[in-house]
């Protein structure tokens, strides 16, 4: 982060008693608030993300508790997304990207050459932006995983992991009289709702949410925010969005991101009311930072 | 702080606009307190009438307000500072309201201590307390346009003197009662002028510590210092 913070060298903060100031914001030295927690299920530790030679991610340090709903916010750009597919392998699919730091899941390493990330995204399992349901049924969209993991060695089980699943993920009453119906015919809504009903259907323990609702009405977002919070007591998850009023419903702490560099890390209720660092101040009222 | 740094240049405007219409409501609440004083100490119901008319313009005040902080967070709904900044508007609004109230008292018992005809005594412990919180009010409406906690904090510690100061005018008021109980309905009156004036003082301080949960974000009511 110093690199940064060497170029933008400004009064450090926006919110001064009194006084008016320059409102350009200086970056902290390191991340401002509380990014650990006691009992990580995720440890992230000095996280650098390279494109090529462009880098993406500076030095980011970040623990995700058990059962902890934790939202990445932040302008586009930020790096809040390429940080979040750090967490089960997703970069190494993109090409010239190079993830460099110590990410650990449950005290295991998980960002080594020798990482089998097969299982890794079985165990941290992802819901995109775009709902993206296989072109099957609305059944297969959900006994896939479960089926190539092995998870059922009848069809009664697999019957039962897919009503399970699809339960869960709040769609079981919407869809259980057309399961042999393509998964593409559904709304937009309930196409996501599937796609986190595929999620958690291989049983993860980490949900990972890339805007789980930016292409989603009120409504259909209103069911997925009530749905994380449900999830949240058998998963953990972490979810990038850009709504700011959907991190502050749903989310226990929130990360603020900003040009790759992680700002300030707090509980949700302090980010929103008193934010410590003035760049997530500025973020979240809508100010130019 | 700065509220003219947002990207939607509206919302800059609104929230400028809910500041100054609050610190306006604050400047003719401010005055309904000396106007209503005076008129108790001179006996000038003329005074007094015009207090307990301009009361329903601050109600309208309120009612406007209110409405405004109610719209700033339906359309934009806002965070951090901005969040602390709708919030305080709105509880200092509310005080300024009820200072509004103790003023058209302290009038009403104006118009009748001025039919009763003589000045009873007591009154220069009215001007005393009086003189201590319409000093803490400008103080805390100053401290609120210059987002000033340090100056608020110091305001709210005033009211500990008013306190005092208001326990001890009660005891007096006993003893000019006990020795001319043909005074004691007067000296009633006093008394809740007296009230009034101390409850203002109780407002005045509600306002530094919205002051300094705007400006620090940390909530100071109850005591928690």
């Amino acid at each position: 982060m110093n690199s940064i913070a060497t170029a933008v060298s400004m009064p450090e903060t926006a919110v001064q008693e009194g006084t008016d100031v320059d409102h350009k914001i200086e970056y902290p030295a390191t991340t401002v608030g509380a990014p650990f927690v006691d009992k990580a299920k995720l440890r992230m530790r000095g996280i650098d993300v390279f494109y090529g030679d462009k880098q993406a991610i500076h030095n980011v340090s970040l623990d995700i508790g058990q059962h902890e709903v934790v939202a990445m916010i932040g302008p586009s750009g930020c790096g809040k997304s390429t940080f979040l597919r750090c967490l089960n392998r997703m970069n190494d699919t993109i090409e010239g990207c190079r993830v460099s730091g110590d990410i650990q899941l449950d005290g295991e390493q998980i960002n080594g050459a020798s990482v089998d990330v097969v299982p890794l995204r079985a165990r941290v399992g992802m819901v995109f932006q775009k709902p993206n349901p296989f072109p099957k049924t609305i059944y297969e969209n959900v006994a896939y995983g479960p089926r190539i993991h092995g998870l059922a060695s009848r069809r009664a089980e697999l019957d039962e992991i897919v009503e399970t699943s699809l339960t869960r993920a709040g769609l079981w009453n919407e869809v259980k009289d057309r399961l042999d119906q393509p998964g593409t015919g559904l709304s937009g809504g309930q196409q996501q709702r599937l796609c986190i009903a595929r999620a958690i259907a291989v049983s993860p323990e980490v949900i990972l949410m890339d805007e789980p609702c930016s292409a989603l009405d009120p409504i259909a977002t209103a069911r997925i925010e009530e749905l994380i919070s449900e999830l949240r007591e058998n998963f953990t998850i972490a979810i990038v969005t850009h709504s700011m009023q959907q991190a502050a419903r749903v989310s226990q702490r929130t990360a603020y991101f900003h040009l790759g560099n992680l700002v300030e890390v707090n509980d949700t209720e302090r980010v929103f009311t008193n934010p410590e660092h003035a760049l997530t101040e500025a973020y979240i009222t809508g100010r130019f930072g | 702080m700065q509220f003219d740094q947002h990207i939607s240049r509206q919302f800059n405007d609104d929230l400028e606009q809910i500041k100054t219409d609050m610190l306006e409501m604050g400047g003719v609440v401010a005055r309904q307190v000396e106007d209503a004083v005076t008129a108790l100490a001179d006996a000038d119901s003329e005074l007094a009438e015009k207090v307990i008319r301009i009361e329903e313009e601050i109600d309208e005040r309120e009612m406007t307000l209110d409405e405004n902080c109610t719209l700033i967070i339906a359309k934009r709904q806002p965070a951090a500072s901005d969040l602390r900044m709708v919030m305080s508007v709105i509880r200092t609004v509310h005080d300024l309201e009820r200072i509004g109230d103790e003023a058209q008292k302290i009038a009403k018992l104006a118009i009748q201590l001025s039919q009763e005809g003589s000045a009873p005594r007591g009154y220069t412990e009215v001007r005393h307390i009086a003189t201590a919180v319409r000093a803490m009010l400008n103080e805390s409406l100053d401290a609120f346009t210059r987002f000033d906690a340090e100056s608020a904090l110091k305001t709210m510690a005033a009211d500990e003197q008013v306190d005092q100061d208001y326990k001890s005018a009660i005891r007096e008021m006993v003893t000019y009662m006990m020795e001319d109980p043909r005074s004691i309905s007067r000296g009633i009156n006093v008394l809740w002028a007296l009230r009034s004036l101390e409850r203002i003082g109780d407002h005045a301080k509600n306002i530094c510590e919205q002051v300094v949960y705007l400006v620090r974000g940390t909530d100071i009511r109850h005591g928690n210092l």
